[in-house]
């Protein structure tokens, strides 16, 4: 397998994985009063401020044959996790977090609350008012939610390289196969993958800000101007 | 799961502190039979808030909400249920509706649990019912301000809820659809029999809708009635501001004449006496009297013969045009507004600083707190 196509598999993972664990993270944060919030809040914007290589190093002490996310694995799977494609899913899920959680909660709260009350009135419970209000009305944010995990895991390189190791077909993405093409002076190779993760890059940061600026607009927002 | 439709009527005990206005404490005792109940007072008198407590989006610190048997909140039994469960239908001052589905899944939507073919049957009526029959595949930002409203309604009514609240529905419809819709809601409770709380401060709306009036005021219930006897005398001076009442004059008491049912009062400052219906006051108190512009009456020339007890002497201050009325403000050492036709402005060749007199009957000057 090349390296972009592992690459653009293991961010297409992330991403979906993501949205299924964000959306829940999202709405709790973005409704619940909890007094303590700011903590998982702090919590889930780390991966922000952080090396990737600290990240990356606890990931590998966690899936590491004496970590405790590693034991688990060997038990139920009889494999260890570090330096294999699921190890890197995850350790690249917890990096991207925040890229999937943020524009999610930011989606969320923009749902006008009136609208919640009414469907709270007219019988709907949470998970109903999720799915027939909340999200519907979030699209902007899913997608933003989506394409931002993915293109930022496409682009990681600390973390893979601390988990994932270098293993072709495995866990060498493309960031890392650049490195290694400029490392081995192959710069013409190293060239061509990186103007293509540029492009695809700026591709995917276009859908993002042209879905923030409504230039496709879901057919009920079209009208509201008026 | 449709439920039989109870006719009941709704007692509701509610104290509730504000936390971020510590100075505001909704507290209120009120009972509203099947039909409609007028909920009048000034903006900030509780009026929202009440309506959220009732509908379990806010949770009072203390008392209870009964419909007829079921009880909805007690804070002894700690009983609290939750809005969904409540049956009852509230249509918000902002309407609420949702943006991203049509007329027709608005009104379904709260028609979740019934068989399809039944939904498709009772929202098809409602549409109907609320004359909306051919918007049902529009979203709601391509119809008009009215046909929102109705939709608003068909959505909450098609549920038969056992309580309607009603937040002021109709802001900013024109009169004629104003009375078109209020028709339709009233047919529909013909039928039904619930119990609706309908929050307004305009007259208009009480006067086309109203059976009862509870005013409130500062998280109070200061009053309850006939639209006449709350809003035509009423008893504080906020209210009689929300209903209209022009003129709020501070005076003080000249003398009781209890055989008469009346007393003299002196207005602000100046010299000029009135005969006021009698209250408990004391002679040298300061009272608040409220007259609407619409009972002054004015003369060009001193008028004779006349039952009414106070004609004041003054002079026109400024007139100014108002749709079809004209204000009139007159100094008579105090200042009036009166309201004027323009036939009568123009009959009685009124401009600024003519001397007019002003004709006021006693029962035109109501005493408020």
């Amino acid at each position: 397998m090349s390296s972009l196509s592992l690459s653009l598999e293991l961010a297409g993972c992330v991403a979906a994985i993501l949205l299924l664990i964000g959306a829940p993270v999202a709405y709790w944060l973005a409704f619940s009063n909890w007094r303590g919030k700011f903590l998982l809040e702090s919590a889930v914007a780390l991966p922000l401020v952080l090396p990737p290589t600290v990240l990356g190093f606890y990931a590998l002490l966690a899936m590491g044959p004496r970590g405790p996310l590693g034991k688990l694995w060997i038990a139920l799977f009889g494999h260890g996790l570090a330096f294999t494609f699921t190890g890197l899913v995850l350790a690249s899920a917890v990096y991207s977090f925040p890229f999937a959680v943020q524009p999610l909660i930011a989606s969320f709260e923009a749902v006008d609350r009136k609208l919640l009350n009414a469907s709270a009135i007219l019988g709907a419970g949470k998970w109903r008012t999720f799915r027939r209000v909340i999200l519907p009305l979030s699209l902007p944010g899913v997608v933003t939610a989506l394409v931002l995990s993915f293109a930022h895991t496409l682009g990681e390189f600390g973390v893979v390289l601390m988990v994932g190791g270098n293993l072709e077909g495995v866990t060498r993405t493309v960031s890392i196969d650049i490195y290694d093409r400029v490392q081995s002076l192959e710069y013409g190779k190293a060239n061509r993958l990186a103007l293509l993760l540029l492009a695809i890059a700026f591709a995917v940061l276009c859908i993002v800000y042209a879905v923030n600026r409504r230039v496709w607009t879901p057919a009920w927002t079209r009208w509201t101007a008026k | 799961m449709d439920r039989e439709v109870s006719s009941s009527k709704l007692v509701a005990r509610i104290r509730k502190e504000q936390r971020n206005a510590p100075s505001f404490i909704l507290d209120v005792s009120l009972e509203a039979p099947p039909g409609i109940t007028i909920l009048f007072g000034p903006s900030g008198a509780g009026k929202s808030t009440l309506l959220d407590c009732l509908a379990g989006l806010i949770r009072p610190d203390a008392g209870k909400i009964a419909i007829g048997e079921s009880v909805l909140f007690d804070a002894e039994r700690r009983i609290d249920v939750r809005p969904q469960m409540r049956h009852i239908a509230y249509v918000f001052q902002s309407l609420a509706l949702f943006p991203h589905l049509t007329v027709e899944q608005n009104v379904a939507y709260g028609l979740a649990n019934i068989p399809e073919e039944d939904r498709r049957a009772r929202v098809g009526d409602t549409l109907q019912a609320f004359r909306i029959g051919d918007l049902q595949n529009q979203r709601p930002s391509q119809i008009s301000g009215g046909e929102k409203q109705r939709t608003a309604m068909a959505r909450s009514l098609v549920t038969n809820p056992r309580l309607l609240l009603l937040d002021e529905p109709l802001t900013g419809l024109d009169a004629e659809l104003k009375a078109a819709i209020v028709e339709d809601l009233r047919a529909w409770n013909v039928a039904k029999r619930i119990p609706i709380l309908y929050v307004t401060h305009s007259r208009e709306e009480v006067d086309a809708l109203g059976e009862r009036v509870i005013a409130m005021d500062n998280g109070r219930v200061v009053s309850h009635g006939a639209p006449m006897d709350v809003l035509d005398a009423p008893r504080r001076k906020r209210i009689a501001q929300a209903a209209g009442f022009e003129n709020l004059l501070s005076a003080a008491v000249l003398d009781l004449r209890e055989p008469d049912g009346v007393m003299r009062v002196r207005l602000g400052e100046g010299d000029c006496e009135i005969e006021v219906p009698l209250a408990h006051a004391s002679v040298g108190d300061r009272v608040q009297i409220a007259i609407r512009a619409g009972d002054i009456l004015l003369a060009s020339q001193r008028p004779h013969g006349l039952s009414a007890r106070n004609i004041l002497e003054g002079k026109i201050q400024s007139l100014e045009q108002r749709g079809t009325i004209f204000i009139a403000r007159v100094d008579c050492g105090v200042t009036f507004v009166a309201h004027l036709t323009p036939g009568a402005v123009r009959a009685l060749e009124l401009t600024t600083e003519k001397q007019v007199w002003l004709v006021l009957k006693t029962h035109s000057c109501h005493l408020v707190d």
